[in-house]
């Protein structure tokens, strides 16, 4: 009688997968006991290759046998290099069949790494044609990626084959950002800018970014494409550098801003003061004492650097790591003095995006805002549109860009605190702008809704600034840096503690009207400034506290005024 | 031969196209004996595929005057008294106006031979794949029960001369052919069976030489010693990625007996030039001919096509308008809206309304990425391979197999009104409770109710392809928009030698419509738009004609559209005999599953259609207790573990 077949039911099949199980696990620990003990007796032979093979190939990702078979193989490497090579070459074929149970397993590929380091006679172009392989079957597989990297390093596979390379995989599927990237490490190798280090020239530009645009009017919701456009559009990181040095006699101190943040040792050799040409012995601390790696370092200059004998005393701040210096004199009769970069010659504020190519970034905003027209809610190509708006010209755009961000944070509500604080930011560099077009030591960032405060190193000189009608919960650490200010007013903001904050040196006034204060011991720094006369509290909560008036007498007995 | 043929059986068929080898497989899979026969010398009756010379012998066979004379009925000595018979009839007749044309060079014809052709037997048409099945059914019982596909399968690749396989050497540029299996999608995780990290795979390359070093005109005589190359579809369709065919072949692992390639081009065809459409998300983004802006117009539209249901919206009140009239209101550039009526929905400029229009774009679109960048796969030898891989899985499961075997009449109680028995033109009766019957085989009393629908088809093999681009290895197809009013829209699908369905440097063109009037005045002047011949003046050959590619050789014909038949208006047709229709012109294959699931359902309402295949590690054997021993099973799944079923 042919037909039916009898099939096992799914309790008979369960049982025997279980006995399966049991088997194999048995089989699991003692290899591995046995090869533990073989390590332990320094057994570096081919039965313990044997072995660890056994297990590798169930569990590619048990590091200590990779190691353990290092070992053996450099133990081995005594052998004839005809022996070592096809020893070798049975490794990596091992190593593949590791490599399909697992393709993402860190161990296999490191180690892959190390046996082509070791083999005799490498062959290169089989490791290439693997990656290939392994990339046509998952082409954003990163661990394959870094392998073909080494491949490349290794065998000097010239650039454009590999660009070529990268053409080919995002043509099948521009989701990649492994491709990308590796676009944007190949291409400055390929076509360097001559005058820019790290990127390219303009007529590979024109056409990258045509690609580029082709990927995000395909499908503007493709991250990959965007970031690759930012860095398209983008230009090298500046050399840390030294922003301004501020000296101030009053109290004997030099203050040193950087362009990045930056740790200096209190007695550095690093970082250098000579008052009038002679080297002064200074310890370095950041202006919260903290001494963490920071924007500023300050230092209290000896009284005899200070001197009145002299008409003028010129100090030098010499930096051996940004290998920069900044210099400013000190005539007699000045309280203090400085030497500050321009934010608007140095183009500070700019470096996300160059402004060299302003005829091409003029033509990406045009593309972006077509784009935008037909998907107005997209929030990659919104975010692009006012980045290019501020490469081209922060000032000009600035409304415009507000209006952008309005859409931008409706589109977008998850990242909306991410877009006020960066919003925040981007007032507040055009506020420095300004404040430099005009001069003015004095700053207004009144009813901007800042969220945060930024840049404030470049404010280090300011001595009034009024920060009233914002949406600030208080006031950062990082307000130290205003060496100057003499003057703050903030007002009408969500403030509800000063705790943390270093004392300013300068500041005599400041105004906190409206905010949210609703304890005297919030305002427990303010005690160690050492200039404040008047503070303005009125609005807190904390003004309807029952003596209210004494309590803070007490705890800041040198503030003249207290208005609650 | 067919003496030792057993007489007991639950279910004949009778015809072995596409409905009718599910249904086999179908039934053999769930326990009946089945015996499948067809009174043809080729599995596949309408579905099939030829060679060059069983083309032919297939043409002259539809060439003949059918035979008017009255049939003799010897099966009326063996039927007894409370018994009647229902004649079948002999002759098939779906088949008209063929017509055949050669256009290549003809010198010395006469003594050119198909290579490996047999001796030309008694049987008039040959078949490209193998008849083993047929020496399986003159074989004794125990031996036609081959749980094993390998010793005795359909394809037989070692015993058969015929077979095409043995001269292709099955290795059809593996790296743009897709395997279906349940794992079989793209990204599976793993790195399968191409251990061969360093194998070289220019065969591509190598083909692009050929084409570019010297394109020397093909003559009929090397069409004819090439003749095995070519596997010619009598009805040409292709598989939808997510459409029924192919879950089916995944569900009840059928797919392990076909390899498939993806169609590799979706053409379009405007203002007399042939244009490749982006349609995927990578042509979208690679295309030259779009603007930046199309591009997102394009996606734009099809991501809402993709699920327009989530947005009723943006159709309802143009819910009954006339799809081509929607897109005009969609910001979409003249192109686009060809494009996407044309060559994505494929459907009627003018009566197709906006919901039908949108569920056949999503359809598209939900097949897109499956399996590549187009929505379609094209089985590899042709689409007759399909229902021969039913067949083998009936075999498999012990169907017995008897081609060339017709049937003189199905056998009907006078009492019960219901069919007990078939006698075979052996006169031997064989009983069964179920029959199916492909409906070519009724006779003209039991359809004279019936009207039919015909398509109209042409086959053409060319020398270039319609759209040369940098790889001649290419899978097109290409729908042409009706041209007047009372004229058909035209489907085209362009086979390369890589899909093993033609010969080196020629490629197989098929054109298929619903008939109008006859194939050649339906289809002659899409081809004469996109094609033309060799004359002898022409021969020097300069101008915009050689930019066109030529026919070396074509055939026009007609063919019978039963899919739509009502099984009602068949006479006096007992209630266990069930009625399998031939190919529809539709371009996928859902009408034939729907029918054998639908067929199988009312023959076992109890039954699970097509269930996967068991684990051979869990079918236990009688006698020789639970010990999996058997070595013809253990050779199987050593052979093809890729292809087994996950647990």
């Amino acid at each position: 009688m042919h037909g039916r077949l009898k099939v096992k039911t799914t309790e008979e099949q369960a049982e025997a997968k279980r006995l399966e199980r049991e088997k194999k696990l048995h089989l699991y620990v003692t290899a591995t006991k046995a090869i533990f003990e073989k390590r332990k007796m320094e057994q570096l032979d081919k039965e313990a290759l044997e072995l660890t093979s056994q297990i590798l190939g169930a569990n590619p990702d048990f590091a200590t046998l990779w190691n353990f078979r290092r070992e053996i193989f450099l133990h081995l490497e005594e052998e004839t290099p005809k022996e070592m090579q096809a020893l070798c070459k049975a490794e990596l074929s091992f190593l593949e069949s590791c490599l399909r149970v697992n393709p993402k397993s860190y161990g296999t590929w490191h180690h892959r790494c190390w046996v082509m380091e070791h083999i005799p006679e490498p062959d290169w172009d089989r490791e290439l044609e693997l990656c290939n392989k392994f990339l046509e079957i998952d082409e954003r597989n990163f661990h394959c990626w870094d392998y073909r990297r080494f491949v490349v390093q290794q065998s000097q596979v010239p650039p454009q084959e590999e660009l070529a390379f990268s053409d080919s995989l995002i043509t099948r599927n521009f989701s990649n950002y492994s491709s990308w990237h590796y676009r944007s490490r190949l291409l400055p190798q390929l076509h360097p800018d001559p005058h820019q280090q790290g990127r390219i020239t303009e007529e590979v530009l024109l056409k990258e970014l045509e690609l580029v645009q082709n990927a995000f009017f395909t499908d503007p919701n493709d991250q990959s494409a965007w970031f690759y456009h930012r860095w398209l559009l983008g230009r090298a990181d500046p050399e840390p550098s030294i922003r301004c040095i501020y000296v101030n006699r009053e109290d004997a101190s030099l203050a040193v801003a950087f362009s990045h943040p930056v740790a200096v040792a209190p007695a550095s050799h690093d970082l250098i003061v000579f008052g009038d040409e002679s080297p002064l012995v200074v310890r370095w601390h950041t202006p919260d004492g903290r001494n963490k790696p920071g924007l500023m370092w300050l230092c209290d200059l000896p009284t005899s650097a200070l001197n009145d004998h002299w008409p003028q005393h010129t100090f030098r701040v010499l930096w051996a790591e940004g290998q920069s210096q900044k210099e400013c004199v000190l005539f007699k009769g000045h309280k203090d003095c400085w030497s500050q970069d321009s934010v608007t010659e140095e183009q500070i504020f700019r470096c996300e995006l160059s402004v060299e190519k302003s005829t091409v970034l003029q033509s990406e905003l045009e593309s972006c805002k077509e784009l935008q027209a037909l998907e107005p809610e997209n929030k990659w190509c919104l975010l692009t549109i006012v980045l290019l708006m501020r490469a081209l010209d922060p000032l000009v755009y600035e409304r415009e860009t507000l209006s952008y961000f309005e859409t931008l944070k409706a589109a977008d509500p998850m990242r909306s605190a991410y877009l006020d604080d960066l919003r925040s930011k981007f007032l507040i560099e055009n506020s420095i702008l300004k404040m430099e077009y005009a001069e003015s030591r004095v700053v207004d960032l009144s009813q901007k809704g800042l969220t945060v405060l930024c840049h404030l190193e470049h404010l280090l000189v300011v001595t009034h600034m009024n920060l009233s009608d914002n949406r600030l919960h208080c006031l950062p650490p990082s307000l130290a840096m205003m060496r100057c200010l003499e003057v703050l007013e903030a007002d009408e903001n969500q403030i509800e503690t000063l705790e943390g904050l270093p004392a300013l040196p300068c500041l005599e006034e400041l105004s906190l009207c409206n905010n949210r204060i609703r304890q005297p011991s919030a305002l427990q720094p303010l005690a160690s400034f050492p200039k404040l006369a008047h503070l303005n509290l009125q609005g807190n909560p904390l003004c309807q506290l029952p003596g209210v008036q004494s309590e803070l007498a007490a705890l800041l007995p040198d503030v003249a005024t207290i208005l609650t | 031969m067919a003496d030792s043929l057993p007489s007991e059986f639950d279910v004949v068929v009778i015809g072995t196209g596409l409905p009718e080898s599910i249904i086999a497989a179908a039934c053999s899979r769930s326990g009946q004996r089945v015996l499948h026969v067809d009174s043809r010398a080729y599995y596949g009756g309408n579905w099939a595929s030829f060679s060059f010379s069983g083309l032919l012998s297939w043409i002259k066979e539809n060439q003949e005057k059918a035979d008017t004379c009255e049939e003799t009925e010897p099966w009326k000595d063996l039927i007894l008294g409370n018994e009647e018979g229902i004649p079948l009839s002999k002759k098939d007749k779906t088949i008209q106006h063929v017509e055949e044309f050669c256009y290549a060079s003809q010198d010395s014809v006469e003594d050119v031979e198909e290579a490996g052709a047999l001796p030309k037997h008694s049987t008039s048409v040959i078949p490209t794949s193998s008849e083993v099945l047929e020496e399986a059914s003159a074989t004794t019982e125990e031996e036609c029960v081959p749980l094993d596909g390998q010793s005795s399968g359909v394809k037989g690749e070692e015993t058969s001369p015929e077979s095409p396989s043995e001269n292709n050497a099955k290795c059809p540029d593996d790296h743009n052919s897709v395997e279906v299996t349940s794992l079989g999608e793209k990204h599976s995780d793993d790195v399968t069976s191409d251990q061969s990290v360093s194998g070289t795979e220019n065969e591509e390359s190598t083909s692009i030489m050929d084409a570019t070093a010297e394109p020397k005109k093909i003559t009929y005589s090397q069409i004819v010693k090439e003749g095995r190359r070519f596997n010619i579809d009598l009805i040409s369709k292709l598989l939808y990625s997510r459409g029924l065919l192919i879950d089916l072949l995944i569900k009840s692992n059928v797919s392990r007996y076909a390899e498939f390639k993806n169609v590799t081009r979706i053409l379009a065809f405007r203002e007399g030039r042939v244009e490749q459409v982006p349609c995927s998300r990578a042509d979208v983004f690679n295309s030259k001919q779009l603007t930046m802006v199309e591009k997102r117009m394009l996606m734009r539209f099809l991501t809402f096509c993709l699920d327009y249901e989530a947005h009723p919206d943006e159709y309802q009140a143009q819910k009954d308008c006339k799809f081509s009239d929607y897109l005009k209101t969609q910001k979409l550039t003249p192109n686009l809206q060809h494009f996407i009526l044309h060559s994505i929905a494929m459907v009627s400029e003018a009566d197709c309304c906006t919901i039908d229009g949108l569920k056949a774009t999503q359809k598209f679109l939900q097949c897109l990425g499956r399996y590549g960048n187009t929505p379609f796969l094209f089985p590899l030898y042709g689409q007759g391979e399909i229902p021969q891989c039913f067949c083998r899985m009936c075999a498999v499961f012990g169907g017995i197999y008897c081609l060339r075997h017709s049937v003189q009449c199905l056998v009907v109680d006078k009492e019960t009104r219901r069919c007990k028995a078939i006698i075979d033109h052996f006169g031997q009766r064989i009983n069964a409770s179920y029959f199916v019957v492909e409906d070519s085989y009724l006779s003209e009393k039991i359809c004279r109710n019936v009207c039919y629908r015909q398509i109209s088809r042409a086959v053409l093999i060319t020398d270039r392809s319609i759209l040369k681009t940098s790889s001649d290895q290419q899978i097109s197809i290409l729908n042409i928009p009706s041209m007047e009013p009372d004229q058909p829209a035209v489907c085209i699908i362009e086979l390369c030698s890589s899909a093993m369905t033609c010969m080196k440097n020629t490629y197989l063109v098929h054109l298929t419509c619903s008939s109008v009037k006859t194939a050649k005045e339906d289809l002659e002047p899409v081809v004469w738009q996109l094609f033309t011949i060799v004359t002898e003046t022409e021969s020097e050959g300069t101008g915009a004609s050689v930019q066109k590619p030529q026919i070396l050789w074509s055939v026009y014909f007609n063919m019978k559209d039963s899919s739509g038949v009502d099984r009602t208006l068949y006479d006096s047709l007992p209630s266990n005999v069930y009625v399998c229709s031939g190919p529809d012109s539709a371009l996928g294959n859902d009408c034939a599953v729907r029918q054998a699931e639908a067929i199988f359902q009312e023959m076992f309402p109890s039954e699970e259609f097509c269930p996967p295949p068991p684990n051979p590690e869990d079918i236990i054997y009688d006698g020789d207790g639970t010990q999996a021993e058997d070595p013809r099973f253990s050779n199987e799944s050593e052979a093809n573990p890729e292809t087994l079923p996950e647990e």
